[in-house]
């Protein structure tokens, strides 16, 4: 008669009920073969970004193209990408804007109200950014709902329909990419053109780029262009103290630039 | 021109200075500020009622039972503010369903439900003996069937009221207030940690954040307690006068605030208060000193853009001027509720300085922000994250309290029982 319905018995059986019942499903997830082998072998693509600053003009033809390309509206301050502009005067002050992320260019030389003499500058330079698609991303980390997650080739996307919208993400991210989507009201950012690279396009921001100053590429195969460049040659991060490591590379990154 | 449905979140009460990056705007407002001034309200409310019953302290006795009801009537208020924050509040409970456990928001419906369960059993025990009086008091009675219904279900079918059964509700409450401190605690110190977690924020990132997260909360809830606690009690008190006046012969004494109670309410409140303090200035003074490369920007947002509201309004009105009015001898119950109230507004500057605070400076640490509150709300968004979103949290709490202390009577008569 040990099995009878004793009180002791029927608490055991219904905390272990209310656990099974408590298991999210999500740790019972089925894999697709494709997923599964991804998930087992290193996959052999990792995207990474190169932008030459030194080519940069500031034109904001990648920022226009890019919100075209992925529906950003057009007249918000938000975007995925942005050109910003540095000029350093003789005072060793830097004077950095950025306005509508640069899209319209830089055909002026008022910098907020201030009007900067020639003879006053001693460099100035633009600097396009875009989303660093970190290998230790800490969007991805603080999101509450796993909304946001790292696909196994680099790139950190967004599901529309599981954001919550609690904007933890934007928070968390040192570089500042992250924003509001405008009209589906979810956390928004740049994916390097995802549904472009994927199909072997590249993405808007370096088909706009009538200078080459961005360029893309897989940085696990070493015949590929970007990534002899980012073997060869002396390139940057933005803000590896954070330890996120960065995938997006600078080439000709002044150590004014934020 | 930008289309009435296209909305950029943010960009109605946030002012740029300098450069900041464009997608950067004063993402967290009020409600963000809100949230842990509630959840902190919470937990030292429950702490407060939890110094009776597991190291009871009996002078804290009449506050306990307070403390402990209103702290459950603050419990659903505490996430009403991260409803009105969220940009899709219909996903709300997504967290609970599809928890991302690297994220330390990904833990608050686990918590927060935790929580909830301790103090509605503890609440039970203690007024599980009320239940069933009230059933046998309102048998038979003509109107009163469906209030004694209600009363039958809340006892869930526990009738027994003998002396041993009474003694177990003891001990039951006892271990309930016991396990509570922690898991308030943690509820709180969690809370601080989504905060002092956030790498990229040079205000936020500190491990100190949820400790003095926890102290201040536990002072804002001692506050919210004394005062809430002289206010009805003086309410009563004046009721009770006005009724005796009228020739009311069942009044037979007016009993007003016990100034015991305060004083011992008064004496936690200072020890945490200057546990929170001290914690608060050590933050500050190890930032100043090890003087990272963040610290010429936070400098120039306390020492200038925040001055007021951080060194006036906080440290100040807030914390100096009630911890003067606490100590200052030949205590009254007026200056007392001016404290309390001050200490009230001095923890809410504190949240307020944090979350908006460390939304003042760019990420690029070249330009400013500021957030103007929405007064008058023109869409939902305005309301939602405006005065109007503030005051509608502010004020749940008491309407709850109400409703909760028709079924469990925490102050004036029925406080001599238990």
């Amino acid at each position: 008669m040990s099995k009878k319905c004793s009180r002791r018995n029927f608490i055991k059986k219904s905390i272990a009920g209310a656990v099974a019942a408590g298991l999210p499903l999500s740790a019972f997830k089925l894999l697709a073969p494709g997923e599964a082998r991804a998930a087992l072998k290193e996959s052999n693509l990792r995207w990474a970004f190169l932008v030459d600053t030194r080519k940069c003009v500031g034109c904001g033809f990648c920022v226009k193209a890019c919100k075209k390309e992925n529906e950003v509206p057009y007249d918000v301050p938000v975007t995925r990408t942005w050109v910003e502009r540095y000029v350093v005067t003789r005072d060793g002050r830097t004077h950095i804007d950025s306005p509508m992320g640069g899209r319209d260019g830089f055909t002026y030389k008022r910098i907020r109200e201030e009007e900067i003499p020639d003879s006053e500058i001693t460099k100035a330079f633009f600097v396009p950014k875009l989303c660093n698609q970190c290998q230790n991303p800490a969007c991805v980390q603080v999101c509450p709902v796993g909304a946001t997650y790292q696909t196994t080739d680099g790139v950190v996307l967004v599901d529309r329909t599981w954001c919550i919208g609690c904007g933890y993400c934007i928070m968390a991210c040192p570089y500042g990419v992250r924003f509001f989507h405008p009209v589906h009201k979810v956390a928004e950012k740049c994916t390097f053109c995802y549904h472009r690279i994927t199909k072997g396009l590249k993405t808007a921001c370096v088909d706009a780029c009538p200078f080459g100053a961005r360029r893309i590429g897989n940085i696990k195969d070493e015949n590929d262009p970007v990534t002899k460049t980012i073997l060869t040659e002396r390139v940057a991060v933005l803000k590896d103290e954070y330890g996120t490591k960065p995938h997006v590379f600078y080439l000709g990154l002044d150590e004014r630039v934020r | 021109m930008i289309e009435p449905s296209v909305y950029v979140h943010g960009l109605e009460w946030t002012t740029k200075e300098l450069f900041t990056y464009p997608n950067e705007f004063i993402y967290w407002s009020v409600q963000i500020v809100m949230y842990p001034y509630m959840t902190g309200l919470v937990a030292g409310a429950f702490v407060l009622s939890s110094l009776y019953h597991v190291f009871g302290q009996k002078d804290l006795k009449d506050m306990a039972r307070f403390s402990l009801v209103f702290s459950l009537a603050l419990l659903p208020v505490a996430a009403m503010p991260l409803l009105l924050h969220l940009q899709q509040p219909l996903r709300a409970l997504h967290p609970l369903f599809t928890p991302h456990f690297t994220s330390a928001i990904s833990a608050f419906g686990i918590v927060f439900s935790t929580y909830g369960l301790i103090v509605l059993s503890e609440i039970w025990f203690v007024y599980r003996k009320h239940f069933v009086e009230q059933v046998h008091a309102l048998k038979g009675k003509k109107g009163a069937g469906l209030k004694r219904l209600v009363f039958m279900v809340l006892t869930l079918g526990a009738m027994d009221t003998s002396e041993e059964a009474l003694a177990k509700d003891k001990r039951a409450v006892s271990i309930m207030a016991a396990v509570g401190i922690p898991v308030a605690c943690f509820l709180h110190g969690y809370a601080g940690f989504i905060f002092g977690s956030v790498k990229a924020n040079a205000l936020w990132m500190s491990p100190l954040m949820p400790v003095i997260f926890i102290m201040s909360a536990v002072v804002s809830g001692i506050a919210l307690c004394m005062l809430t606690y002289i206010v009805i009690m003086e309410f009563k008190k004046i009721k009770a006068a006005i009724a005796k006046g009228m020739g009311d012969e069942s009044v037979q004494e007016i009993k007003g605030v016990e100034m015991d109670v305060i004083g011992k309410a008064t004496r936690y409140l200072i020890t945490f208060l200057v546990a929170a303090i001290s914690l608060e200035i050590l933050d500050l003074i190890f930032r100043g000193y090890t003087a990272m490369k963040s610290w010429d920007i936070l400098r120039s947002v306390m020492y200038g853009k925040d001055f007021v509201n951080i060194f006036i309004l906080q440290y100040g009105l807030g914390n100096l001027v009630p911890f003067i009015m606490l100590l200052w001898p030949k205590r009254t119950l007026r200056r007392v509720a001016i404290a309390t109230l001050l200490i009230l507004f001095g923890v809410f500057m504190m949240r307020w300085n944090v979350v908006i605070g460390g939304q003042a400076f760019s990420l690029s640490f070249a330009g400013f922000m500021h957030y103007h509150l929405p007064i008058i709300p023109h869409n939902l968004e305005t309301f939602k994250e405006g005065l109007g979103g503030v005051l509608l949290v502010m004020v749940t709490p008491y309407v709850l309290f109400w409703i909760i202390n028709k079924f469990t009577p925490s102050i004036g008569e029925a406080t001599g029982k238990a």
